[in-house]
């Protein structure tokens, strides 16, 4: 039975965060520990300090952001760009577009609502049109 | 299950893709568990999204930059951060089969995750003591199903856990039960990265709801 768990490692194919072996060990786990660390310290520094232009400051948060997202997916869950990773890679992908879809599509929406609602008199008959 | 994983194991090489049967189970049930953990991110995005559209809209009540205690979120981030290394070393102990080791990162594990918790709940308990409570304002609403349904996911999680170690205990390393190990772990890593969007967002983003 324990045989059976571990015993196969197809060509093609192999689930997200399995430590087959070959990845995986406390090396990368530390390594990521590591760059996770230093990019939340990063971006608690540069929400508090005064030394950084104010408008950066978002733009770089969330370049931080992005980064240690990118780190715990690589060095956490062992999602790779490489061959026999291509359905979980797929899978990411869609699920990132159709995230980024719903945040930046509500978000563009409902500011372009709020800027109408500035014009009493458009809005209305954008009302009665409906 | 074994006798799927021995049908599939020697067809590798020249043997074309479409010929060559179902994928081993522990590839099947990783990705379909991947899938579930997608659309669980998909959830967090739209409440993501509702709270983005929300921030600013206070009623004249308090607001992120005044309620929200950094340091707080910090060692809260830390909590969280430690627990997802020391899951990933639990996992690394359950492919040695060493049990030992099993327990003592999972017993850490659990530690940490309880105490981004208790900090979550304390934090949760002071805001609605300072007036700050869910029904005060849109942003407000938005706040607590947002960090909320986060913190539900947590303990879920760490419920998860608790069975888990129970199975080891009762059952051993089966292979049914090391491939529910192995989403655990999923579930417990992809927590942390919703949580990284939470600080950014919500937390270090308040400055400019």
């Amino acid at each position: 039975m324990h045989d059976a768990s571990d015993g196969h490692d197809t060509l093609h194919d192999h689930a997200p965060g399995g430590g087959r072996h070959t990845r995986g060990g406390v090396r990368t786990y530390l390594a990521g520990l590591g760059f996770a660390v230093v990019l939340t310290l990063a971006s608690f520094w540069v929400a508090s300090t005064q030394t950084i232009w104010g408008p950066s400051v978002p733009v770089l948060l969330a370049a931080l952001a992005i980064g240690q997202m990118g780190v715990h997916v690589v060095f956490f869950l062992h999602i790779s760009s490489g061959p026999d990773d291509t359905n979980n890679f797929l899978a990411l992908a869609f699920g990132i577009f159709i995230v980024g879809l719903v945040v930046f599509g509500s978000m563009l929406i409902m500011s372009n609502l709020n800027s109408n609602n500035m014009t009493p008199m458009a809005n209305g008959q954008m009302q009665m049109q409906r | 299950m074994s006798l799927v994983d021995t049908l599939t194991t020697p067809a590798e090489g020249d043997v074309p893709l479409s010929e060559r049967g179902p994928a081993a189970v522990d590839v099947v049930v990783g990705f379909g568990f991947w899938l579930f953990l997608l659309s669980d991110i998909v959830i967090f995005g739209s409440l993501f999204a509702a709270y983005a559209v929300l921030a600013g809209q206070t009623d004249g009540g308090p607001d992120g930059q005044h309620l929200f205690d950094r340091a707080n979120v910090l060692i809260e981030t830390g909590c969280l951060l430690a627990s997802s290394f020391t899951c990933g070393l639990f996992s690394l102990a359950i492919e040695r089969r060493a049990a030992a080791a099993t327990y003592l990162w999972a017993a850490v594990t659990f530690a940490f995750g309880a105490a981004f918790l208790g900090l979550e709940l304390s934090e949760f308990i002071r805001m609605i003591g300072e007036g700050a409570a869910p029904t005060r304002s849109a942003f407000l609403s938005a706040f607590f199903t947002l960090v909320g349904t986060h913190g539900l996911h947590v303990t879920l999680g760490l419920c998860w856990l608790a069975v888990m170690v129970a199975q080891i205990a009762t059952l051993g390393f089966r292979p049914h039960i090391v491939r529910r190990l192995f989403c655990f772990s999923l579930f417990w890593h992809a927590l942390d990265i919703v949580w990284i969007g939470v600080f950014t967002i919500v937390y270090l983003g308040a400055a400019y709801a």
